[in-house]
């Protein structure tokens, strides 16, 4: 049997958490068990995990919103009641926190990351993205139980069913907070950027700043969330938060679409793993062209204008 | 304070990757190994700054061959005060954690530190898993540290933001930018290292949890599609049509 954990937000359930629930189905029909959902909360569920094929929502009711810790505890709790093959989770930042916690204190073995699955001489075989991107290594647990955290933007999940999930509740003690959440700043407004499906980047080829207008208006245009390069956030032209690459976030969205970056080694290694990436930079010798699906050599002072007042157009 | 930070070797950025025939094995040849740049730049950076404003030890720990003892001197030279090595290739990163574990489980450290992932195999699972070896709280991706007394404030990379923690040492904390500034080693920093201890260490048993079946390169690109620059038509067709962005 499979549990997969499900994150949410005031009910709502994220991308990521489906994703993980598309996976936990696809294993289960290529391995003949069972699945199950489960979260923590008394919120009602949107969407219903029910449609995108959890028959079994398993339930730990609390009001209270709980600490990395103390979520530990409660997936502790779940795995060794219910002794599951495998415990699936997104790879959030909650997970890297726990995924590794949850592992050693229930005896699992723990592959992290997980892009795609195989089956080979009566094994499950996971893939997942080492070096940087610039490599994958595919690995097999030993352990009789496993904790597989998902990889964003890898399983497309989908509506499967219009039948709910049946709720059961457990109830366990919970241990006392040992961190304590002072407060959260998010940045308002856009899908954070190891979320989101598309990526408008820019670097330093915008020479200023104040040049970031039509960036955002083509971020704006495609539904994509902004980004930058290292140079850039280090001068302070852009916040620290868009910074992608090597020491920036590592992201892995379906459209990278890189304007005005020349595409250095660190910087690949944040975004190599995009499905596709379409790059526009003035530099015919931009090593960035190598790693890129579609691009555009020209001056992008004129042809980010053009394309956005072409979508704008068609938009209309 | 006594802090232990956790040091790992990964190839040089810039390094090409490649493989054995079996898919099984890293191809070391012509490789350039450098501190993981997490480690270096923010956890190790991070803790002698904490020993500077409150005095104490800064402990390196190292698992690895003796290939691994440059990358060690360095964190010397940068201001530790003396490494552990256990001698030992890692096999996964459980290896890793089971090794820090053993030998960090009666040195009451009151902190732990290691950078938030290593740039070779991209985990995130070494902190994690120690944490829960020593039964220790665990704060991940901290991109800044103060401590005051027993207490520890962390600002942690969330999705979409920054959560402001607190919790009680001991614990175990992994590193982001930003929660230092790189250090380079100076002259005194590196004649320094070379009279600092650095002592071997024997591993304990381990028995893997995960096996590692092969590695892939990934298909390399099929050639870029070129669009010309004032042929905005194809570039709308392939935002629209191709990539389905609008």
């Amino acid at each position: 049997m499979i549990i997969v954990f499900l994150e949410h937000k005031a009910g709502q359930i994220k991308k990521l958490s489906l994703e993980a629930l598309e996976m936990a189905h696809q294993l289960a029909s290529t391995e003949g068990i069972s699945y199950k959902a489960m979260v923590i909360g008394n919120e009602v569920l949107s969407p219903n995990p029910g449609n995108y094929g959890a028959k079994e929502l398993i339930r730990i009711a609390t009001n209270e919103k709980l600490s990395s810790d103390q979520i530990a505890s409660v997936c502790f709790n779940v795995v060794q009641s219910l002794q599951p093959k495998y415990f699936i989770a997104g790879l959030s930042t909650l997970m890297k926190g726990i995924g590794g916690q949850i592992a050693i204190k229930t005896q699992s073995s723990l592959i992290s990351g997980v892009s795609a699955f195989r089956r080979d001489s009566g094994k499950s075989i996971f893939k997942k993205s080492v070096f940087s991107g610039k490599a994958f290594a595919e690995l097999s647990p030993i352990s009789d139980k496993t904790v597989l955290t998902v990889m964003a933007n890898c399983f497309n999940s989908t509506i499967k069913s219009e039948e709910l999930a049946t709720e059961n509740t457990m109830t366990f003690g919970i241990p006392s907070a040992k961190i304590q959440s002072i407060e959260t700043r998010l940045i308002q407004g856009k899908t954070p950027l190891t979320e989101a499906a598309v990526v408008v980047s820019a670097g330093r080829g915008l020479k200023d700043p104040s040049n970031w207008g039509m960036i955002e208006e083509l971020a704006d245009l495609l539904g994509a969330t902004t980004a930058c390069s290292r140079p850039v956030a280090d001068v302070g032209w852009r916040p620290h938060h868009e910074h992608v690459g090597q020491t920036g976030i590592a992201i892995r969205p379906n459209v990278y679409i890189a304007i005005g970056i020349s595409g250095a080694i660190q910087h690949l290694a944040g975004v190599n793993n995009s499905r596709k990436i379409l790059v526009i930079n003035k530099d015919p010798e931009a090593p960035f062209f190598k790693a890129a699906d579609y691009g555009v050599c020209g001056d992008l002072f004129e042809v980010v204008p053009k394309l956005n007042q072409a979508i704008k157009k068609l938009k209309n | 304070m006594k802090i232990l930070v956790c040091i790992s070797k990964t190839p040089d950025t810039t390094s090409k990757i490649s493989f054995d025939s079996s898919g099984k094995k890293f191809i070391e040849e012509g490789i350039q190994y450098i501190l993981n740049p997490y480690d270096e730049w923010y956890a190790l950076v991070r803790a002698i700054e904490l020993k500077e404003q409150l005095g104490g030890e800064v402990h390196a720990i190292h698992v690895g061959s003796g290939s691994s003892d440059m990358v060690i001197r360095k964190a010397l030279a940068i201001g530790a005060d003396i490494a552990f090595r256990i001698d030992a290739e890692p096999i996964d990163s459980q290896f890793t954690s089971t090794q820090i574990a053993a030998f960090a489980k009666d040195k009451s450290y009151d902190l732990i530190l290691l950078g938030k992932e290593t740039i070779d195999y991209n985990g995130s699972e070494v902190g994690s898993m120690l944490a829960a070896m020593l039964d220790m709280t665990y704060l991940s991706y901290a991109n800044k540290l103060e401590l005051d007394g027993q207490k520890a404030t962390a600002h942690l990379e969330v999705e979409g933001g920054v959560e402001v923690v607190e919790t009680n040492l001991p614990c175990v904390i992994s590193a982001a930018k930003g929660m230092a500034e790189q250090r380079i080693p100076n002259m005194k920093g590196i004649m320094d290292a070379k009279k600092k201890p650095l002592e071997v260490l024997s591993p304990v048993p381990y028995t893997p949890t995960v096996e590692y079946i092969q590695f892939i390169l990934p298909p390399s690109k099929t050639q870029v599609e070129m669009i010309a620059a004032d042929d905005i038509d194809r570039l709308v067709s392939i935002l629209k049509d191709d990539l389905k962005l609008f």
